[in-house]
C-alpha cells in the first residue's frame, strides 16, 4: 500500500487558476427544472469568507454517477472557456466565493439522492473539508441513511432551506456555534 | 507583540514533539494548525461525521476530458507571446491511488508564483516585478500510465504576512482529482535543498517527517534536456477510503 501525498491550503492565489467562467452553471441555461442553491461560508468568528473555493458534484437528474467531461471545455483559439454544451450533464461545479463570502450554484435536481456533495476550500484550510447540501422537498430526503443516522441539531446544518421557487439556502460554519457538520468516507 | 520567525518556529517544534509522543500516524496536517494563523478561526472544533455508505456518491467522482484541456496548457512558458524570465524547468511524475494504481485521464491543476516569487493576482502587491510573459496557470490530463508533465519556470520565495520576516519556500500548487470525489487533492509541491522548509508553517503542518518529505520534488538528472531545462520529478498519491482503494475494476 502506498502512502497518500499530504494536503495542502489552497492558499489565497488560486484565482487564475482553479475558477472558470460559468463553473456554477451546471444546468443548461434556461432550463425549466433548474435550481439554485446558494449561500455564505462564514469562518469561526462569523465573518464571511471571500476566499473560499467551493466545488460542487452529483449525478444526473436519471441518477447517473458516471459524469460526463467538458466543465470547462476549451477554446482551442484563444485558449479560453467555452462553456458547458448545454448537453452533457456533466454533475461537477466550481465557485469562488464573493468578497462578501457568498456563491451561487445553478443546477438540476440530483437523480437518486437527495443531495449535493459539497468540498470546501479555502485560504487557512490546510485540508478541504467534504459536507452535503441536503435538498429538504426532495422524495428521498427522509429515507437518506446519513439523513436517519445524524442528530436533528447536526442534520440542520446539512439542510438547504427552501427559499422561494426552486431556490435553496445553504450556508457553512467552517466553526463555532453553527459549524457545519463536514464528513469523512470510511 | 510581534509575532517574530523565533516565535513560530518554536510553535513548530512544540507541534512536531506532541505528535513525536503521541501514538497517532497523520499523513495530512492537523486543519487546526496554530503556527499558521489563517487556520486559526477557519477549521472545524466539532469531530467529523463518519459516513460509512458504499452507496455514497462520493465515491464516485467528475470526468474531464480531451475538450478540457488545450494542447499549451502544460507549457506555462508558451502561453504568450514572449517567454517568462526564470529558469526553465519540467516537472513530471505519476499520481497514483493508495494501491499504487495509475489515476488515467484525469485533471491536473497548477499555478505558481513567477521567477521573481509575485503572483499575477491583484492581493499580490509585494515589491516584486509581474512578468508580463507568465501567468503561472498550467492544466494537463494524466495519460494511461497516469504520468502528467509541465514546463514552466522555477518560482521564487515570497514574503507573506504569517509573521514578521515571513517568507514562502518556493513551491507549486497541485489540484487533483482522483475517480471518487473522496480522493480529491490539493497540495503544494516543494524544491529540494531550500533552505525555507524548516520555517514554514505551512509546510511544518504536514508533523509526520516522512509525510513531509513527500511534498518535496526530486531533483532528476536524467529529466534535464541538454541547455534547455532541469527536471523534477513528484509522485503523488491520492487519499481515500477503503471502500474506494480496495474495490476492484475501478
Amino acid at each position: 500500500m502506498t502512502l497518500p501525498t499530504p494536503s495542502q491550503t489552497v492558499g489565497p492565489f488560486y484565482g487564475y487558476a482553479l475558477p472558470f467562467p460559468g463553473g456554477g452553471d451546471i444546468a443548461p441555461a434556461g432550463h425549466p427544472e433548474a435550481l439554485t442553491l446558494h449561500g455564505q461560508v462564514h469562518d469561526g468568528a462569523g465573518e464571511p469568507v471571500p476566499d473560499a473555493l467551493l466545488e460542487f458534484w452529483q449525478p444526473s437528474p436519471a441518477g447517473s454517477r458516471a459524469g460526463r467531461p467538458g466543465s470547462l471545455r476549451r477554446d482551442p483559439v484563444t485558449g479560453g472557456f467555452l462553456g458547458r454544451n448545454g448537453v452533457d450533464f456533466t454533475g461537477f461545479g466550481r465557485v469562488a466565493t464573493d468578497a462578501d463570502g457568498h456563491y451561487v450554484l445553478r443546477t438540476l435536481p440530483p437523480g437518486g439522492v437527495p443531495y449535493l456533495s459539497v468540498c470546501v476550500f479555502a485560504r487557512g484550510l490546510l485540508h478541504h473539508l467534504h459536507t452535503r447540501a441536503y435538498l429538504t422537498d426532495h422524495p428521498l430526503f427522509a429515507a437518506d441513511p446519513l439523513v436517519r443516522a445524524l442528530d436533528p441539531a447536526r442534520l440542520g446544518t446539512l439542510e438547504a432551506h427552501p427559499e422561494g421557487e426552486r431556490v435553496h439556502r445553504f450556508d457553512i460554519h467552517l466553526q463555532g456555534e453553527k459549524e457545519t457538520a463536514f464528513l469523512v468516507f470510511d | 507583540m510581534t509575532l517574530t520567525q523565533a516565535d513560530v518556529s518554536r510553535e513548530i517544534a512544540a507541534e512536531r514533539k506532541a505528535y513525536a509522543t503521541s501514538d497517532a500516524v497523520r499523513h495530512h496536517p492537523d486543519r487546526g494548525y496554530a503556527p499558521y494563523r489563517s487556520s486559526v478561526l477557519r477549521h472545524p472544533q466539532l469531530p467529523l461525521t463518519v459516513v460509512k455508505d458504499p452507496e455514497a456518491v462520493e465515491l464516485s467522482g467528475p470526468v474531464f476530458g480531451v475538450t478540457d484541456v488545450t494542447e499549451l496548457d502544460s507549457d506555462l512558458t508558451r502561453q504568450d507571446h514572449g517567454e517568462p524570465l526564470g529558469e526553465r524547468i519540467t516537472v513530471t511524475g505519476r499520481v497514483l491511488d493508495r494501491d499504487g494504481r495509475p489515476v488515467r485521464g484525469q485533471l491536473v491543476e497548477i499555478w505558481q508564483a513567477n521567477a521573481s516569487g509575485r503572483y499575477a493576482h491583484q492581493r499580490d502587491q509585494h515589491p516584486a516585478p509581474l512578468d508580463p510573459h507568465f501567468t503561472g496557470v498550467g492544466r494537463c490530463l494524466t495519460d494511461d500510465q497516469g504520468q502528467y508533465a509541465f514546463t514552466t519556470v522555477k518560482p521564487g520565495a515570497y514574503p507573506w504576512g504569517n509573521h514578521l520576516n515571513a517568507w514562502r519556500p518556493a513551491h507549486i500548487h497541485f489540484s487533483l482529482f482522483g475517480t471518487a470525489f473522496t480522493q480529491r487533492l490539493v497540495t503544494q509541491m516543494y524544491f529540494p535543498g531550500d533552505p525555507l522548509l524548516a520555517h514554514d508553517p505551512i509546510l511544518q503542518s504536514v508533523t509526520d517527517d516522512a509525510a513531509r518529505q513527500r511534498l518535496v520534488a526530486a531533483y532528476d538528472h536524467d529529466l534535464s534536456t541538454p541547455a534547455w531545462s532541469l527536471g523534477y520529478r513528484w509522485d503523488i498519491v491520492l487519499d481515500g477510503p477503503a471502500s474506494t482503494w480496495n474495490e476492484e475494476g475501478r
